[in-house]
């Protein structure tokens, strides 16, 4: 089990645009580098990369929703 | 009808600018909020405020019902819009009108005449003011390019006259070259968009930026002179001055006398603004759209002319003629303003929403600093990056640099990084300083790493 926290505060989203599905669904393989969502800050969008490799468990926050530095955005097997 | 109670439906630095500028005239003011602004200082300074939606600006300053629903509930008779959001939405203006409240702008009608490019092309040609020559329609053929060509004159743009971005743009500086161009620009054309009608238009290599400030009461207009604002970095303005030094005396006549033209032709009410494209090589002028609400860069205007425009477009839409004449507005001296934006310029520009934990602000003669700061406030991260304005005014061009050096090196913002290390540089740059700057200019000379990058602060 391993969390992959938000590098800014912002506004987390779970897909690339609101027409495609989400960067990662459970079960999904997670490679050092993935993006696994982007966070909007200051009408700016970063990736969201994780940092290790695993096996993807879910989204702890929901899709478009506030976050702070530091929150986990998700969690990893 | 005097406004009385007025609702300001912004946030940030122009909401501060609103709200001092109407207690200036003794007016009530009533401040809009997202849940996350709850703090922000417009809020501390208004009479009073209101929560208007959560942190989303689309279910807050955007949200045109739950503004209606707080304008009503708090008995506003008037609703600024600052600029962004909601400010130059014919939607939102109908709604303030269909409520019985003013509106401190135009009418709705005169927003989506201008908003619309075409329209407001037309509207320019109408009331005698230059626009970019291009031909009158779709162009199918390369006779009749060449043709459009040597009426509009050299250098031409050809662009697919389907779609829109940059697909397919080329220009050429001579007849020979535009019989080569214009068949690849219809092939291309037509394998992007199914359609290979082109569309013509002079290019203009380099241009400036330069715009004029206009006043309306509705029946009378008047200008307060032109800005430079040519240094960009995406398409967002990063420093601005008034007046533009690199026009002479008659172009500036004729420049700001074409935009009062067009302001009266529209009937225009409150303040606007006219933005052209200037050829400094052939000294010629292009009007390029309008913007139907108060901007960023209003205050190097204001420094230049000491006409008050917030005030004045809350006059004016109040139902007060226009204060001054055309002729009791005279240019006096040079002022620029630069942006300070919750920004890293040695990382790509990267947003910064930290927490302002100590500030020194400038202070002088002639100095200015428009912000929404104050000690211990956290940088929302929902909104756009601008934390404040430094504005300076001084005798000439190089006295105003001088002062802007001496402005931003007295600035202490503890705990943010900002954009005041761009601008320290920009002072220092030859071409900045000698006023030779276009457009193109700024990314370039980023790209060319004229700023420190890597680790600095």
């Amino acid at each position: 089990m391993a969390d992959i926290q938000s590098p800014l505060p912002g506004t987390f989203y779970h897909k690339p645009s609101p027409e495609e599905p989400a960067f990662k669904s459970a079960g999904d393989a997670v490679a050092v580098g993935d993006v696994i969502g982007l966070v909007e800050v200051m009408k700016t969008f970063i990736e969201v990369k994780s940092e290790i490799a695993g096996s993807f468990s879910g989204y702890s926050v929901d899709d478009a929703s506030p976050v702070t530095a530091g929150q986990v955005l998700a969690t990893l097997d | 009808m005097a406004i009385k109670r007025l609702f300001i439906a912004n946030r940030g630095e122009i909401a501060v600018r609103i709200i001092r500028a109407a207690k200036g005239l003794g007016i009530h003011t009533i401040q809009a909020h997202s849940e996350a602004d709850a703090d922000m200082l417009a809020v501390k300074l208004a009479d009073e405020a209101v929560c208007v939606g959560a942190a989303p600006a689309k279910e807050s300053y955007l949200n045109i019902d739950a503004l209606m629903a707080a304008i009503a509930q708090t008995g506003a008779d008037a609703v600024h819009p600052g600029y962004g959001f909601l400010s130059e939405s014919p939607a939102f203006v109908r709604a303030v009108e269909a409520a019985g409240v003013t509106f401190v702008g135009p009418s709705a009608a005169t927003i989506e005449r201008m908003g619309d490019k075409v329209e407001a092309r037309k509207a320019a040609e109408a009331a005698g003011v230059p626009v970019v020559p291009g031909s009158k329609g779709r162009v199918d053929s390369v006779d009749d390019a060449a043709a459009v060509a040597a009426e509009v004159g050299y250098p031409v743009m050809i662009k697919a006259a389907a779609g829109g971005g940059g697909r397919g743009i080329r220009v050429a500086d001579t007849e020979e070259e535009l019989r080569k161009l214009a068949p690849q620009a219809q092939q291309e054309a037509a394998a992007a968009f199914g359609d290979g009608g082109l569309y013509l238009e002079r290019a203009v290599r380099s241009p400036r930026h330069i715009e004029v400030q206009i006043l309306g009461d509705g029946t009378d207009a008047v200008h307060c002179f032109e800005r430079e604002c040519s240094l960009q970095r995406r398409r967002q303005k990063v420093w601005e001055e008034a007046g533009a030094d690199c026009l002479d005396d008659e172009t500036r006549a004729t420049l700001c006398a074409s935009a009062v033209a067009l302001a009266k032709a529209t009937n225009y009410r409150g303040a606007g603004t006219l933005e052209y494209l200037y050829d400094s090589a052939t000294n010629e002028f292009f009007f390029i759209e309008m913007n139907t609400r108060i901007q960023v860069e209003h205050p190097v205007s204001e420094m230049i002319t000491g006409v008050d425009l917030v005030q004045e477009m809350i006059r004016v839409c109040g139902g007060e003629a226009l204060s001054v004449r055309q002729d009791e507005i005279v240019r006096n001296g040079h002022s620029i303003e630069v942006r300070i934006n919750a920004e890293d310029p040695a990382m790509q520009f990267m947003p910064w929403p930290g927490k302002l934990e100590a500030m020194t602000v400038p202070e002088g003669d002639g100095i200015r600093f428009d912000h929404f700061l104050y000690e211990g406030y956290q940088i929302p991260p929902f909104y756009d990056s601008l934390l404040g304005k430094v504005i300076v005014h001084a005798p000439t061009r190089n006295e105003a640099i001088e002062k802007m050096k001496t402005a931003l090196q007295g600035i202490e913002l503890k705990g943010l990084k900002t954009t005041i290390p761009l601008h320290l540089a920009l002072a220092d740059d030859p071409d900045v300083r000698a006023g030779n700057f276009h457009t193109q200019w700024l990314e370039p000379w980023l790209d060319a790493g004229n700023l420190p990058t890597g680790g600095a602060s």
